[in-house]
C-alpha cells in the first residue's frame, strides 16, 4: 500500500452479553477506506452480533464504535445508517407487500414529510443499479423476486443512502457460484466508488477471493487477524476452528436392499420457493446420499415429502416395496424414519416443553409411552433420561424447559429421539447448522455410525464441504430438479458448482399446461 | 428496552410482580371509590365482608363462582390450545336452553335419569355451538375470534326469539321466561337448608377432570402442543385441526355446563338475564388462573368475590357496582403483565 | 315488491350512510392498528367509552366539536394503554384487547353512574343537525341520500381518502404498511418499530372513539347502555372483508350498512308481521360472518399482524 490508509471505521473492545452467553468478548476490529475486511468464523462465532452492534440493533455491554472517527451513540441504528453505515443482513430485511422502490425508500424521508418524491427517487435507483450492474425492477413487489434479487434490493437499500460502509451478512448463502462472482464485480465496483466493505462468512474460498484483509472471531473471542495475501485456506481454518480441520474418516459404503425410494415425485411451488419437479431418489441400507445445493432450490420440499410433512402432488413415495397410500408425518415416523429437521427451534422441539415432553413428541402414541389415550410418564421420564446419558446432553434435568438448552445440545436430545427408535431411514436436513466444532463432530459421527448398522441417510446441507465429506452418492438439487448421482470423488467442487447453478440439466421438464 | 428471559426466577421474581399487580389493583379501586364519595380505606374491606363475611356472604359467593368455574374452564382449555373462544356466553345459553327442552316435563323420568341426560344433552349442545366457529378455523381459516364473538350476539337473540315464541311460559303473565323446570330436572342443594346446589361439586369435578386430562392424558399433551408450537407439533405428526377440533368440543362443551347449572341449579327456568356475562368474565377467571384447571376454580372464587363483595359494598357505599368490572379489567391487564415480568426482566437500551 | 321499492327510496340510501358513518370511523382506525401489525379487540369498549365521553363533554357544556376532539383524546389514552401492553411488551392481542374492551366499558358505565346518579331516562344534547351540500343535494336520490348528512358523516368519507392518501402516497404511511408486514425491514432502516406501531394503535383507537361518538352525537343525541352493541366486532370483520384497504372497507360498510338498513325497513312490510323480529336484527351478525367466509381465501393478511417485534431478539 502506498497510498495512505485512512480509517473508516473501528470497534473498540466490543462486549456483548445474552444473559449467560458472551457472544463478544471484547473485540476490536478496524477497516479503511477502501478496504475488503472479511470477519470470518464458525456459525455461532459471534459474527453477526457484532455487526448488529455496529449497526445499532443491540446495544454493546462495553465498548465503542466509531465512524470516521466519530464514536456512535450505542443502539441506534438511524445513527449508524446516518453515519454512513449499511448492512444488508443475512435474513433480508424486505416487506414483501411493497414494492422494490418503496422498500429502498422506507425511512429514507422525514415521516413528516407528505410526499415520497416518487419521480426523482426512481430515476436514482435506476442509475444506481445501472452503475453497480444490480438489475431489478423498482416496481416489482418484493414478494414475487427471487432470492438472488432480493439480495441485490437490499445492496441497492444502502447504495441509495450513499452509505461509505457496507457490512454484508453471508452474502453468498442463498447465491449459485455464479450469483456469487456477479455479487463480487458489484463489490469491487463500491470499493472502486471508495466504499470500504466487511464480508462475513465462513467460507474459506470467497474470503480469499474477495478480502484484503480476514479477521477471525471464535467462540466470541477474537482469534486473530491476518493479510489476505499473507496467508492461505489451511491456515485460516486453523484459526476459524482452533484445531486444523480433518475430513472425518469414512470406510467405502456398501449399499444394501432400497428402503425408500421417490418416484416422479413433484409438488407445487410455493411463492418464489420451487418444489420438486419429477424427482426419483432411492435410499438404500448402509449408505449416505447427499443432496447439494443453493438454498431454496427444493430442498425443504424434499425434505418434506421424505418426512412425511407433504404428500406429492405427482408420483409416488415407495417405501421398501409398497407404494405409500397416505403420506403423513406419523406414517412417516412408524416406517422406521428417523427425521432430523432444518430448524430445531421452530420445528424440532416445543421450547417451553420439557426434555420428556419433547423426546416424545414423536411416537406419544407409541405403547411405549402411553395406553389408551393416557400417557405413561415414568416410562417417557425414563426414555428421555437414557438419551440425556447416552448422547450426553447437557442439562439441569429432564425437567427443564428446552428453550434452557445451547443448540448443540437441543441437537443431541433430537438425535437421541430418532435414533432410539433403530431407524431404518434418517432424514438429515441441515444437521450441524449453527452447531460448534465439538458438536458437528458429535453429530457427523453419529450418521456415519447409523450408516454402518445399516440405515439409509438422505444428508441435505447448503455446505458443500460437507456433503462432500460425508456422502457416498451426491445428488444437485437445481430449481426443484435432481441431476444424476455422482459417486464419491467423481466430481471436484467446481463441477458440482455447475450443476448447483442448474447448468447440465439438459432437458427442462415441460409444463403440466 | 428489550426483555431479556431470566433463566431461573427467583422466588421473590416470582412473587413480587404478582403482589404489585393486586396492591396496585386495590389502590385503583380505592380511588375511584374515594371519587365516587366514599371511605377510600373501606372499600376492600366492605367488598370482602360482602363476600366471605357472613355464612350467606359465601355461599352466596359459591354459587356466583359456580358458572364461573365452568366458563373458566371452556376458555381455559380452549386458550391452552391457542383455539381463541369468545363465544362462552353463546354455549352456555345452549346449555340452558337444552336444559328447558328436556327439563320442562319433555322427559318424565325420575331424577337418577333425566339428570345425566340433560347434562350430557347440555354438553353436546354446546360443543356443536362451537363447532360451527372451529369448522369455520380448520375449514376456511376464518379466524374464531370475530367468528365465536358475533355468535354471542346472533345466539342471544336466537333465545330471545324463542322466549318470545314457542318457549314462552303461558304462565309467565307475559315475560320472555320458558316454564320452569320439573322438579326431578332440579340439581339438588348440597346440604339441606344451605343454598348451595351441586353444580358447585360438579364444577370442582370438572376442574379435576380437565386437570387429569391436561396432565395425563394424550389429547392434554396434544393439546398443549398445538397451542405451544403448531408447526412443531405438525412436524411430529399431531394431527393439529384435530386437536382444534376436539377442544373445541370440550371447551363448548364445559360452558354449556354453566348454562345447565344455572337452570337447574339456582334459576329454575331460562330467561334472557340468565347470565351477567359469565362467557366473558370467564376469560378473566382462566388468564388470573394462568390458564391452570385448578387455579380456575381458585380464580372464580375471587372474582365471585369481587362480584358479590362489591354489590354489597355498592348498597353500603353508595358506590356503583361497576367498580367490580373496573377492578376485574385492571387485575386481568395488570396481571398478565406481571407475569411477564416474572419470566423476563427488562433491559434498557 | 316491496323491498325492491324501498332500494329506490332516498331515505333509505340516507340511512344506509348514516348508519355505514360509525362503522367506517371504527373500521379505519382498526385498519391502521392492524396494517402496523396490532390487532385490537379493544375497539367495542373504545367505542363505548368514545360515545360517552363526546356526549359528556358536549352535556358538560362544550361545543360539538370539542365533544368530538374529547373522545378522540380519550381513544387515543386507552390506544397508548393498549400499544404499551402490547407492542414493547409483547403480551397476547387477545388478552390485553379484551382487557382494554372491559376496562373502558365498565369505567364509562362507573363515570356515567357518578356523573349522572339521579337519571332515570338519560338527558339529550343538541346533537350534529344535516347539513345539505348546496347544489349537490338536489341531485335525485343521490342528493338527499349522500349529501344531507350530518358533518361528521363527511368527515368519514373524507377520512377514508386520507387515511388511504397517508398510507399509499407518504413515508409515513410506508413505514406502517412495513411495521405490519415485516418490522426487521423497518428497523434496519433506522426507524423504530415500536414507535411507529404505538403511534398507528393510539391514531387508530382515536378513530374508534370517534365512531362511537357518530352514535350519541349525530345519530342519536343521548347515550345508553348497551347502545354499541357488537358494532366494534363487526367492524373487525368489516378490515377483513375489505382486505385490509380502506377505499374496500368503505364499500364493505356501506354494503353492511345497506342491509341494516333493509332489515329495519322489511320489518315494517307484511314480511315482517310473520318472521321474528329477532331474524332481522340476527342479520347483520350472520352477514358479517359469510362476509369472513367469503374473504377468508383471499384475504391479504398483513404477514405480522399479531407477532411482537423484540429488537436485539435471540
Amino acid at each position: 500500500m502506498t497510498k495512505e490508509a485512512v480509517e473508516a471505521l473501528s470497534l473498540n473492545e466490543i462486549t456483548k452479553r445474552f444473559g449467560e452467553l458472551t457472544a463478544n468478548d471484547a473485540v476490536s476490529l478496524s477497516v479503511n477506506v477502501g478496504e475488503v475486511v472479511a470477519l470470518l468464523g464458525e456459525n455461532g462465532a459471534g459474527k453477526t452480533t457484532l455487526m448488529n452492534t455496529l449497526f445499532g440493533q443491540y446495544t454493546a455491554d462495553s465498548g465503542t464504535v466509531r465512524v470516521f472517527g466519530e464514536t456512535l451513540p450505542p443502539g441506534n441504528s438511524r445513527a449508524a445508517l446516518d453515519a454512513g453505515v449499511g448492512m444488508v443482513h443475512q435474513h433480508f430485511t424486505l416487506a414483501d407487500n411493497l414494492t422494490v422502490q418503496e422498500n429502498i425508500t422506507l425511512g429514507v424521508h422525514s415521516l413528516l414529510k407528505f410526499s415520497l418524491g416518487r419521480a426523482a427517487a426512481k430515476a436514482q435507483i435506476l442509475a444506481l443499479s445501472k452503475k453497480f450492474h444490480l438489475a431489478v425492477s423498482p416496481d416489482a413487489y418484493v414478494g414475487t423476486l427471487s432470492v438472488g434479487e432480493r439480495q441485490r434490493v437490499e445492496i441497492l437499500k444502502a447504495l441509495y443512502r450513499d452509505v461509505r460502509i457496507l457490512i454484508l451478512d453471508e452474502p453468498t448463502a442463498v447465491l449459485t457460484p455464479q450469483e456469487t462472482d456477479d455479487l463480487f464485480a458489484t463489490l469491487r465496483l463500491a470499493i472502486k466508488e471508495g466504499l470500504s466493505i466487511i464480508f462475513i462468512s465462513h467460507k474459506l474460498h470467497e474470503v480469499m477471493a474477495i478480502a484484503d484483509r480476514v479477521v477471525v472471531l471464535r467462540h466470541g473471542k477474537m482469534a486473530g487477524g491476518v493479510k489476505t495475501k499473507d496467508t492461505d485456506k489451511n491456515a485460516l481454518a486453523a484459526m476459524m476452528m482452533g484445531t486444523e480441520a480433518t475430513p472425518p474418516d469414512v470406510s467405502p459404503a456398501k449399499p444394501g436392499a432400497p428402503l425408500l425410494a421417490l418416484r416422479t415425485v413433484t409438488t407445487p411451488d410455493i411463492g418464489s420457493t420451487p418444489g420438486l419437479k419429477s424427482v426419483s431418489l432411492t435410499l438404500k441400507a448402509g449408505q449416505i446420499i447427499g443432496l447439494a445445493g443453493v438454498s431454496g432450490n427444493g430442498q425443504a420440499a424434499m425434505a418434506d415429502v421424505v418426512g412425511g410433512v407433504l404428500s406429492p402432488s405427482e408420483g409416488q413415495v415407495v417405501l421398501g416395496s409398497e407404494t405409500a397410500q397416505k403420506w403423513t408425518p406419523r406414517i412417516a415416523v412408524q416406517s422406521g424414519i428417523a427425521r432430523i429437521p432444518e430448524d430445531r427451534h421452530k420445528t424440532g422441539t416445543i421450547a417451553d416443553f420439557d426434555l420428556v415432553e419433547n423426546a416424545i413428541l414423536e411416537r406419544y402414541t407409541s405403547a411405549d409411552f402411553s395406553k389408551s389415550g393416557w400417557l405413561n410418564w415414568s416410562k417417557s421420564r425414563a426414555f428421555a433420561d437414557a438419551i440425556i446419558d447416552k448422547y450426553d446432553v447437557r442439562c439441569p434435568g429432564s425437567d427443564t424447559p428446552i428453550r434452557l438448552l445451547s443448540g448443540g445440545n437441543m441437537q443431541k436430545l433430537i438425535l437421541g429421539r430418532v435414533l432410539e427408535a433403530n431407524p431404518q431411514i434418517i432424514l438429515a436436513n441441515q444437521p450441524v447448522r449453527g452447531l460448534d466444532i465439538g458438536a458437528v463432530n458429535y453429530v457427523h459421527s453419529q450418521l456415519l455410525a447409523a450408516r454402518e448398522r445399516g440405515a439409509a441417510v438422505l444428508l441435505i446441507s447448503e455446505d458443500l464441504d460437507e456433503v462432500m465429506a460425508l456422502s457416498d452418492v451426491i445428488h444437485v438439487i437445481a430449481d426443484g430438479r435432481l441431476s444424476p448421482e455422482f459417486k464419491r470423488g467423481d466430481m471436484t467442487p467446481a463441477q458440482l458448482g455447475l450443476w448447483m447453478a442448474g447448468q447440465g440439466f439438459e432437458v427442462d421438464i415441460p409444463d403440466a399446461s | 428496552m428489550r426483555l431479556e428471559p431470566i433463566k431461573k426466577p427467583t422466588l421473590a421474581r416470582k412473587l413480587t410482580p404478582p403482589a404489585i399487580a393486586l396492591t396496585t389493583t386495590i389502590v385503583i379501586a380505592s380511588l375511584l371509590a374515594m371519587v365516587a364519595g366514599a371511605n377510600p380505606f373501606n372499600v376492600i374491606g366492605l367488598i370482602l365482608k360482602g363476600s366471605f363475611g357472613s355464612t350467606f356472604a359465601i355461599l352466596e359467593t359459591l354459587n356466583r363462582a359456580t358458572p364461573l368455574i365452568f366458563t373458566g374452564l371452556a376458555v381455559a382449555v380452549a386458550f391452552r390450545a391457542k383455539f381463541w373462544n369468545i363465544g362462552a356466553e353463546a354455549q352456555l345459553y345452549a346449555g340452558a336452553l337444552m336444559t328447558v327442552l328436556l327439563g320442562t316435563g319433555t322427559l318424565p323420568w325420575p331424577s337418577m335419569a333425566i339428570l345425566p341426560t340433560i347434562i350430557i344433552a347440555s354438553i353436546l349442545a354446546g360443543a356443536i355451538v362451537l363447532l360451527v366457529p372451529a369448522l369455520l378455523k380448520t375449514r376456511f381459516g376464518v379466524d374464531e375470534v370475530v367468528t365465536t364473538l358475533l355468535f354471542n350476539f346472533i345466539f342471544l337473540l336466537f333465545i330471545s326469539m324463542l322466549l318470545e315464541g314457542v318457549l314462552k311460559d303461558p304462565m309467565g303473565m307475559g315475560w320472555p321466561k320458558s316454564a320452569r323446570l320439573i322438579p326431578e330436572a332440579r340439581l339438588p342443594r348440597i346440604v339441606d337448608g344451605l343454598r348451595l346446589h351441586w353444580g358447585f361439586g360438579l364444577a370442582i369435578f370438572s376442574a379435576v377432570c380437565i386437570w387429569i386430562i391436561q396432565t395425563r392424558s394424550t389429547l392434554g399433551y396434544e393439546m398443549r402442543a398445538v397451542g405451544l408450537n403448531k408447526e412443531a407439533a405438525a412436524f411430529a405428526g399431531i394431527p393439529v385441526n384435530i386437536v382444534i377440533l376436539k377442544t373445541a368440543l370440550l371447551s363448548g362443551g364445559l360452558a354449556a355446563l354453566a348454562g345447565f347449572s344455572e337452570v337447574a341449579g339456582l334459576k329454575g327456568s331460562l330467561t334472557l338475564d340468565l347470565s351477567p356475562g359469565f362467557g366473558y368474565t370467564g376469560i378473566i377467571v382462566a388468564m388470573l388462573a394462568l390458564l391452570n384447571p385448578l387455579g380456575v376454580v381458585l380464580a372464580a372464587l375471587f372474582v365471585a368475590g369481587i362480584f358479590v363483595g362489591a354489590d354489597s359494598m355498592s348498597r353500603a357505599a353508595d358506590v356503583p357496582t361497576y367498580l367490580a368490572d373496573i377492578m376485574l379489567a385492571t387485575a386481568l391487564l395488570l396481571m398478565v403483565l406481571a407475569i411477564l415480568l416474572t419470566r423476563f426482566r427488562v433491559v434498557r437500551e | 315488491m316491496e323491498i325492491i321499492d324501498i332500494l329506490f327510496t332516498a331515505s333509505f340510501w340516507a340511512a344506509a350512510i348514516r348508519i355505514a358513518s360509525p362503522l367506517i370511523f371504527a373500521t379505519l382506525g382498526e385498519l391502521i392498528c392492524e396494517r402496523a401489525g396490532v390487532l385490537n379487540l379493544g375497539i367495542e369498549g373504545i367505542m363505548v367509552a368514545g360515545a360517552f365521553a363526546g356526549w359528556m363533554a358536549v352535556y358538560s357544556g362544550t361545543a360539538l366539536w370539542t365533544g368530538v376532539c374529547v373522545a378522540m383524546l380519550v381513544g387515543m389514552l386507552f390506544g397508548l394503554l393498549h400499544s404499551t401492553l402490547t407492542v414493547p411488551f409483547g403480551l397476547s392481542q387477545h388478552v390485553v384487547g379484551l382487557g382494554i374492551t372491559l376496562l373502558a366499558t365498565s369505567s364509562t358505565y362507573y363515570a356515567y353512574r357518578l356523573a349522572l346518579p339521579e337519571v332515570t331516562s338519560p338527558p339529550k344534547i343538541a346533537a350534529f343537525q344535516p347539513y345539505e351540500i348546496p347544489i349537490l343535494s338536489d341531485i335525485p336520490l343521490l342528493g338527499p341520500a349522500l349529501f344531507s348528512q350530518t358533518p361528521l358523516t363527511y368527515l368519514a368519507f373524507i377520512l377514508v381518502g386520507v387515511v388511504s392518501l397517508v398510507l399509499y402516497r407518504t413515508p409515513l404511511g410506508l413505514a406502517v404498511r412495513a411495521a405490519g408486514e415485516n418490522p426487521a425491514a423497518v428497523a434496519a432502516q433506522g426507524l423504530s418499530v415500536t414507535a411507529i406501531r404505538m403511534g398507528a394503535v393510539m391514531v387508530g383507537s382515536g378513530l374508534m372513539a370517534v365512531g362511537g361518538a357518530f352514535l350519541t352525537m349525530s345519530a342519536f343525541d343521548s347515550f345508553f347502555f348497551e347502545m354499541v352493541n357488537g358494532r366494534g366486532w363487526i367492524c373487525i370483520a368489516l378490515v377483513v372483508f375489505g382486505s385490509w384497504r380502506p377505499g374496500k372497507a368503505l364499500l364493505g360498510a356501506i354494503l353492511f350498512a345497506a342491509f341494516d338498513a333493509l332489515q329495519i325497513r322489511v320489518q315494517q312490510t307484511s314480511l315482517g308481521t310473520h318472521v321474528p323480529y329477532q331474524i332481522f336484527l340476527m342479520m347483520p351478525y350472520i352477514l358479517s360472518i359469510l362476509a369472513l367466509i367469503l374473504m377468508s381465501r383471499r384475504a391479504q393478511v398483513p404477514a405480522a399482524l399479531m407477532v411482537p417485534f423484540n429488537k436485539g431478539e435471540r
